[in-house]
C-alpha cells in the first residue's frame, strides 16, 4: 500500500531537465516542494462586447508528485486553465510558474494528452509516439517507448495506425507519446471523455499504476468527479465563469484505489460534496455528465 | 481489431456534408467491389465482346459509310498502321501537358499554401481565382498564338493557365482543414510554423491536393488538346482536325482512343497515389 507521497520516486526523471532531478530527491508527502504555480491566472477573450472572462484571478499550487484534478461547471475554463499550463494560451494577467519559472510558451518537461487521442491518423503509431521527438529534432529513447508501449499493454503495435485501434487503444497511445518525453509536469485535458465507462475505468486505473511508477506531478481536468477522486490528491472544483477557485478537498485515501476503497462511504461523502459545491455553485449543471452515479464506477 | 469507438476527430468540423474529402468519391466507379472469381471476370469480359461486337455488327448491317462512324475493327486497324504516324503527336501533346501542368500545379501549390498563412492575401487573390477557374482559357489561345507564334509557349502557358487555379483552389481548401488540437499538439512540443506547415498541415491537405493535382491534369489534357485544334501543326488535337478535315475517321477515333487512354491514366495514376499516400482518411 503506497500512500500519495511516501514512495521515493524512481530515477525516471531525465537528467537533461535540471530542475527535476533537483527536485527527485525531496521530502516526501505534503511537504514535496511546490511545483507548479497558478497566481492570480485572468483570461480575457476577445474584446468589446464579444468581451468574455474565461478565468478571474484562479490561484492555486501544485505540489511536486501530486495528482491534482480540475473540475467545475462546463465552460468554467478549466481547459483554458490548462492550456495556459501547458504554454498554448498567453493569460492575459497573472502568471503560472513550474519550478519558479514563468511558463510563457511551450515548455520541455510539460508533456500533454488531449481530450480524444489526437493521433495523427497519416502516422503509425510509432511515428505518431516520436512526433515530439521529431520536433525537437533529437533522438527517441528507444528503451523506453518500448517499455511504456508493454506498460500499456500495446508491446508490438508499433507499425500499426490509429484507425486500426480503439478509442481506449489511442488514448493509451496519446500517454505514450506525452510519458515518452518524460514531463516533469503531465497534463491532461478531459483524456477521457469519449470514452465508454469500462474502457474510462481501465484507463484510470493505468493512468495511477503510471504514476505509482513514475511518480510525475499530474494536473487533470475533467468532467467525471468519479475519476478525480480515483485519481486525486486533492481535486480543485472552479466556479462558474469566470473560473476561480471555488473549494480545494483533500482526498485522503490510499493508493492504490482499490475499487473496494472507491466503493465506500468515504468517497461517497467526499464525491456528494464535491457535487454539491458543483451544483450550488450552478444548478443548471445536472445536463452535464459530471453527475454521475454516487459510488465509484469499480 | 475493435473499432467501434474510433474518435470522428480527425474529421474536421463545420465542413457539414459529412463526404470524407479523397479520390474515391469522385466518381461512382470506384465504389465498385474488386473483382472476384474467374466466373465474374468471364462474364465482364463477355458483355465487353458483346457490345463491341455488337457496334461492329450493327454498324455492318446498317452498311454504316466509313466516313460517318467507323466500326471498332477499322479503328483498331487504323490504330495499328498509323500508330507511328500518331505517334510524334503524342508526344507533343504529353510535352504540352506534362510542363504546362508542370507549371501550374507547382504555381497553383505555392499560392495555395502562402494564401492560407496570410487570410488577407486570400481576400485580395480569390476574385482573380475564381476568374481563371471559370474563364475557359481555351478562349485565350488564339491571343497567345498571336503573340507567341505557333511553338509549345502558347499551348503551354493555357495548360498552365487551366490546371493552376483547379490545383490552387482545391490545395488551399485542404490546407485550410485545420485541425486546432493537432496544431496545438505540435506547438505544445515547440514546433515552428514550418514545422506545423510540414508536419500538420500539408499531411492534412493532402487527399484535398491529390484531388486538385487530378482535376487539374484533367484539365490541362482538355485544354492542351483544344489549343492544338486551335492553331499550329503538330499535337493529338491537331491530328483531330486533320483527319475530320480529310474524312479519316478510323485515324480520328483511334486519336480519340489515345486521348481516353490518357484521361483515364491521370485517373488512374492519382487514384493509386491516393490509395498509397491518402488512405488514412478512408
Amino acid at each position: 500500500m503506497n500512500a500519495a507521497g511516501d514512495v521515493a520516486p524512481r530515477s525516471c526523471r531525465p537528467t537533461s531537465i535540471g530542475e527535476a532531478a533537483g527536485r527527485g530527491g525531496a521530502a516526501s508527502g505534503a511537504a514535496a516542494p511546490v511545483a507548479l504555480v497558478v497566481d492570480a491566472a485572468t483570461k480575457v477573450y476577445g474584446a468589446g462586447a464579444d468581451r468574455v472572462l474565461a478565468l478571474e484571478g484562479c490561484g492555486f499550487e501544485v505540489r511536486a508528485r501530486e495528482i491534482v484534478s480540475i473540475v467545475g461547471p462546463s465552460g468554467c475554463g478549466k481547459t483554458t486553465l490548462l492550456w495556459s499550463m501547458a504554454g498554448l494560451h498567453h493569460l492575459t494577467s497573472g502568471a503560472i510558474r513550474l519550478d519558479g519559472a514563468v511558463i510563457d510558451g511551450p515548455h520541455p518537461a510539460i508533456g500533454i494528452v488531449f481530450q480524444e487521442a489526437n493521433l495523427l491518423p497519416w502516422r503509425t503509431l510509432d511515428a505518431n509516439i516520436r512526433f515530439p521527438d521529431e520536433i525537437k529534432r533529437r533522438r527517441s529513447d528507444e528503451g523506453l517507448i518500448e517499455n511504456l508501449l508493454r506498460q500499456v499493454g500495446l508491446a508490438g503495435y508499433g507499425p500499426r495506425f490509429p484507425r486500426e485501434l480503439s478509442g481506449g487503444m489511442q488514448q493509451r497511445v496519446a500517454i505514450v507519446r506525452a510519458l515518452a518525453q518524460r514531463p516533469s509536469l503531465l497534463l491532461m485535458d478531459e483524456p477521457f471523455g469519449a470514452l465508454d465507462a469500462f474502457t474510462r475505468e481501465e484507463m484510470n486505473r493505468l493512468v495511477e499504476r503510471i504514476w505509482l511508477d513514475t511518480h510525475t506531478t499530474i494536473v487533470l481536468v475533467t468532467h467525471s468527479i468519479d475519476e478525480a477522486i480515483l485519481l486525486s490528491d486533492r481535486v480543485i472544483v472552479l466556479s462558474p465563469r469566470p473560473g476561480r477557485v471555488a473549494r480545494i478537498f483533500d482526498v485522503p485515501l490510499p493508493r492504490p484505489r482499490t475499487p473496494e476503497i472507491m466503493a465506500g462511504r468515504a468517497v461517497f461523502e467526499l464525491a456528494s460534496a464535491i457535487r454539491s459545491e458543483i451544483v450550488g455553485a450552478r444548478t443548471s449543471l445536472a445536463a452535464e455528465g459530471a453527475v454521475g452515479s454516487p459510488k465509484g464506477e469499480g | 481489431m475493435a473499432r467501434d469507438i474510433t474518435p470522428q476527430f480527425s474529421r474536421p468540423a463545420g465542413r457539414g456534408d459529412g463526404q470524407r474529402v479523397d479520390l474515391t468519391n469522385l466518381s461512382a466507379f470506384t465504389q465498385t467491389p474488386p473483382i472476384g472469381s474467374a466466373g465474374e471476370v468471364a462474364v465482364i469480359a463477355a458483355v465487353a465482346i458483346l457490345v463491341v461486337g455488337g457496334i461492329e455488327c450493327s454498324l455492318r448491317w446498317f452498311e454504316v459509310p466509313l466516313y460517318i462512324l467507323p466500326p471498332p475493327s477499322a479503328v483498331a486497324l487504323a490504330l495499328v498502321s498509323d500508330f507511328h504516324l500518331i505517334l510524334p503527336h503524342l508526344g507533343h501533346t504529353l510535352v504540352e501537358l506534362l510542363a504546362g501542368f508542370a507549371i501550374g500545379a507547382g504555381a497553383g501549390l505555392l499560392l495555395a499554401a502562402l494564401v492560407t498563412q496570410f487570410p488577407f492575401a486570400e481576400k485580395v487573390i480569390a476574385p482573380y481565382i475564381l476568374l481563371l477557374v471559370t474563364t475557359p482559357m481555351l478562349a485565350l489561345v488564339p491571343l497567345l498564338i498571336l503573340r507567341f507564334g505557333f511553338g509549345y509557349e502558347p499551348r503551354i502557358i493555357a495548360v498552365a493557365l487551366a490546371s493552376g487555379p483547379m490545383v490552387m483552389i482545391n490545395a488551399a481548401t485542404g490546407f485550410r482543414r485545420v485541425d486546432s488540437a493537432k496544431i496545438a499538439l505540435a506547438r505544445a512540443y515547440g514546433a515552428s510554423t514550418v514545422q506545423i506547415f510540414w508536419k500538420i498541415r500539408a499531411p492534412m491537405a493532402l487527399p484535398m491536393i491529390l484531388v486538385g493535382l487530378m482535376i487539374g491534369a484533367i484539365f490541362g489534357l482538355l485544354t492542351a488538346v483544344g489549343a492544338e485544334m486551335v492553331g499550329g501543326g503538330f499535337g493529338l488535337g491537331n491530328r483531330l482536325t486533320t483527319y475530320s478535315s480529310m474524312i479519316q475517321m478510323p485515324q480520328f477515333f483511334a486519336v480519340v482512343l489515345i486521348l481516353s487512354t490518357l484521361g483515364i491514366l491521370i485517373y488512374v495514376i492519382f487514384f493509386l497515389l491516393g490509395k498509397k499516400y491518402a488512405s488514412w482518411e478512408a
